[in-house]
């Protein structure tokens, strides 16, 4: 098995901040809004760099969506940033109509998504904005599963042309990909490499699933770990590479199961080659307050989770 | 003629419960609530008309509905101290299982709460809605509603007060927390809202200050009058000017405390300055 490293937990909005400074050095096309959550997203630094690329446009996400597809014209490259649930849901027609249909190269970066944004609540803990996001036609989905990640995804995506979703959170959580990542969108990393059983994790469930694998290779289970950062468009060769191999698989994810990634990666099995699928997802449910772990414990998105849905998908193949 | 030595400990309870929700699970939001602390005394232990037992419907009494749902910490102390629900309830604030979300909600039968806030924005519309209902059932008592100064820059809201004007929803109150602050600093450089007053009142509300917005007898007083402007074809506004961290001195004129929480030093200082009237929970 590989060994992977926590090198220091962070959090993954900091890989956006911290990404998106660095894009301000090298990209002067690059402009970031916000919409009075600048130190909740990790803003601040590029705001000092470059105030007259930093727009503050208060507590109107609508708004902010509007303008960010209206600097498109122009050349600039919109970076926006608020929590998950008013960058998706809140402003839906808006990325809709002006940016998804209009074609704009906007970039929408939501943090505190799903339910480790802990105590503040259901109203905040979108779990469901993976798949708002990717029913939108041309809409690139990403969702990273640390810093590391997620800063070399938000400098990458500055390079590709369209509109794209950037999904991160708040929690500190391990810190195991490497530095000098290549992010390439729409490319799935292979984690781990197993014959018995297919792991297909996305953003914070990365880390469990490979947990996960160490506790079942103990119990002589071998399994293929991909991380999927990229949601939409969907890497189905490495998903059916994989699952013809082991004949069944489980995904994991930080959201709820209609609508995300599992229901993307069945779409490609039952298409291409059926095979027994577990869901580690939320099951049709707000979230509530609580501490992130609690909560990850509670609606069964952990480590111990996945090696119970991995025994259930092995005795059904 | 209100009690107002009652009311006044009453604040002073309340203002702790505030910071001991909020110090315990080290989130959520006390700038908000302390500023707002002695307007919500004066409306549900003064102001409205309030029935027994709470019921979803609130037929026959006064409503309330919070569209600035982060200072839950302060509606959540009011409500159980009027009696809707244990006052030792606030040991659960933002714990797991807890019927006091960080935000309020109806999905865990909390009594006291009609709707979910939380987002930003949303509060007006709901209240027009309950208002509306009010009169179609012929009830006559007031749909009372208190939002953000920073939240008025969500542009649902303009969208409700179009309405409410244009359609004379004149059984509704909203009161709005001008308190100059929100989360990345003063509200005037990060959007300034420019004149609220004129604002509202191009739009057609019957708009008024008050200026002592964390003075009971202000409050009462201003509050009484908005409540006589009720039933005259408009809605009403009431701009309550306020501070921010209002009862803890080092929390008060800034954004900082926004949506943070003392930490144990600064939780005894800031119970010092308001030391036990009622009781602790
Ligand atoms: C739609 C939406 N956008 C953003 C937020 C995040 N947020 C919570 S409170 C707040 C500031 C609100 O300012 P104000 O209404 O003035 O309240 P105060 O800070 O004075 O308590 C923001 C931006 C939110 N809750 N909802
Ligand atoms: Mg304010």
């Amino acid at each position: 098995m590989k060994k992977y490293t926590d090198t220091g937990k962070k959090d993954t909005r900091s890989g956006f901040g911290d990404g998106l400074t660095e894009l301000g050095k090298k990209n002067k096309d690059v402009v970031a809004l916000c919409a009075d959550l600048t130190g909740s997203l990790k803003m601040d630094e590029f705001k000092e760099n470059h105030p007259e690329r930093f727009f503050q446009i208060g507590i109107a996400e609508a708004n902010m969506i509007g303008i960010a597809a209206g600097m498109t014209i122009g050349g600039k490259i919109p970076f926006t940033g608020t929590f998950a649930n008013f960058s998706t849901g809140r402003v839906y027609d808006q990325i809709r109509q002006s940016v998804a249909y209009s074609g704009k190269n906007v970039k929408i970066c939501a943090s505190h998504a799903g339910i480790t944004l802990g105590e503040d609540g259901a109203t905040h803990q979108i779990l469901e904005d993976i798949g708002l996001m990717k029913m939108l036609p041309g809409m690139t989905v990403i969702n990273t599963c640390d810093y590391n990640q997620t800063k070399a995804a938000t400098i990458a995506i500055a390079d590709y042309e369209g509109p794209v979703y950037l999904r991160f959170g708040r929690p500190k959580v391990a810190n195991f990909t490497p530095a000098d990542q290549n992010f390439q969108i729409g490319k799935a990393v292979q984690l781990q490499e197993g014959t018995d059983v297919t792991i297909i994790a996305t953003g914070h469930l990365v880390w469990e699933a490979l947990q996960a694998a160490e506790t079942l290779n103990e119990n002589g289970i071998t399994s293929d770990v991909i991380n999927i950062h990229t949601i939409k468009p969907l890497d189905d060769e490495a998903i059916l590479k994989s699952v013809k191999k082991t004949g069944c698989v489980v995904t994991a994810e930080e959201h709820n199961f209609l609508g995300g990634l599992g229901e993307s990666v069945a779409r490609v099995l039952s298409t291409h080659h059926p095979a027994p699928q577990e869901f580690i997802a939320t099951q049709d449910t707000f979230g509530e307050s609580g501490t992130p772990e609690q909560l990850m414990d509670k609606y069964g998105l952990n480590a111990s989770a996945i090696v119970n849905a991995v025994k259930k998908v092995i005795a059904r193949k | 003629m209100a009690d107002y030595k009652a009311l006044e400990d009453l604040v002073v309870q309340v203002r702790r419960d505030i910071l001991r929700q909020v110090h315990k699970v080290n989130s959520g939001h006390p700038g908000g609530s302390l500023g707002c602390t002695e307007f919500f005394v004066a409306l549900y232990n003064e102001l409205m008309e309030r029935n027994e037992k709470f019921t979803m419907d609130g037929i026959g009494e006064d409503l309330f509905f919070l569209s600035n749902g982060h200072i839950s910490p302060v509606f959540y102390s009011v409500l159980a101290r009027a009696g809707y629900f244990p006052v030792e309830e606030l040991n659960t604030f933002r714990l797991l299982n807890s019927r006091l979300q960080g935000h309020p909600t109806t999905h865990e039968g909390l009594p006291g709460v009609r709707i979910a806030s939380g987002s930003l924005g949303q509060g007006i519309s709901v209240s027009i809605g309950a208002a509306l209902a009010k009169k179609l059932n012929k009830d006559k008592h007031i749909v009372y509603t208190l939002c953000g100064d920073g939240e008025l820059q969500e542009g649902q809201n303009w969208e409700a007060i179009m309405y409410a004007a244009g359609n004379n929803v004149d059984n509704l109150i909203v009161t709005v927390d001008l308190n100059g602050q929100q989360i990345d600093g003063a509200t005037k450089n990060v959007l300034p809202l420019g004149n609220v007053k004129a604002k509202f009142e191009a739009f057609g509300w019957n708009v008024m200050d008050i200026e002592k917005g964390n003075d009971l007898k202000a409050i009462i007083a201003g509050m009484k009058k908005a409540k006589e402007k009720t039933g005259n074809g408009k809605p009403v506004c009431v701009l309550l000017h306020t501070v921010m961290g209002n009862g803890v001195d080092f929390m008060m004129h800034t954004h900082d405390w926004h949506g943070k929480a003392p930490n144990d030093q600064q939780l005894e200082t800031a119970l010092s300055q308001n030391p036990v009237t009622l009781g602790d929970y």
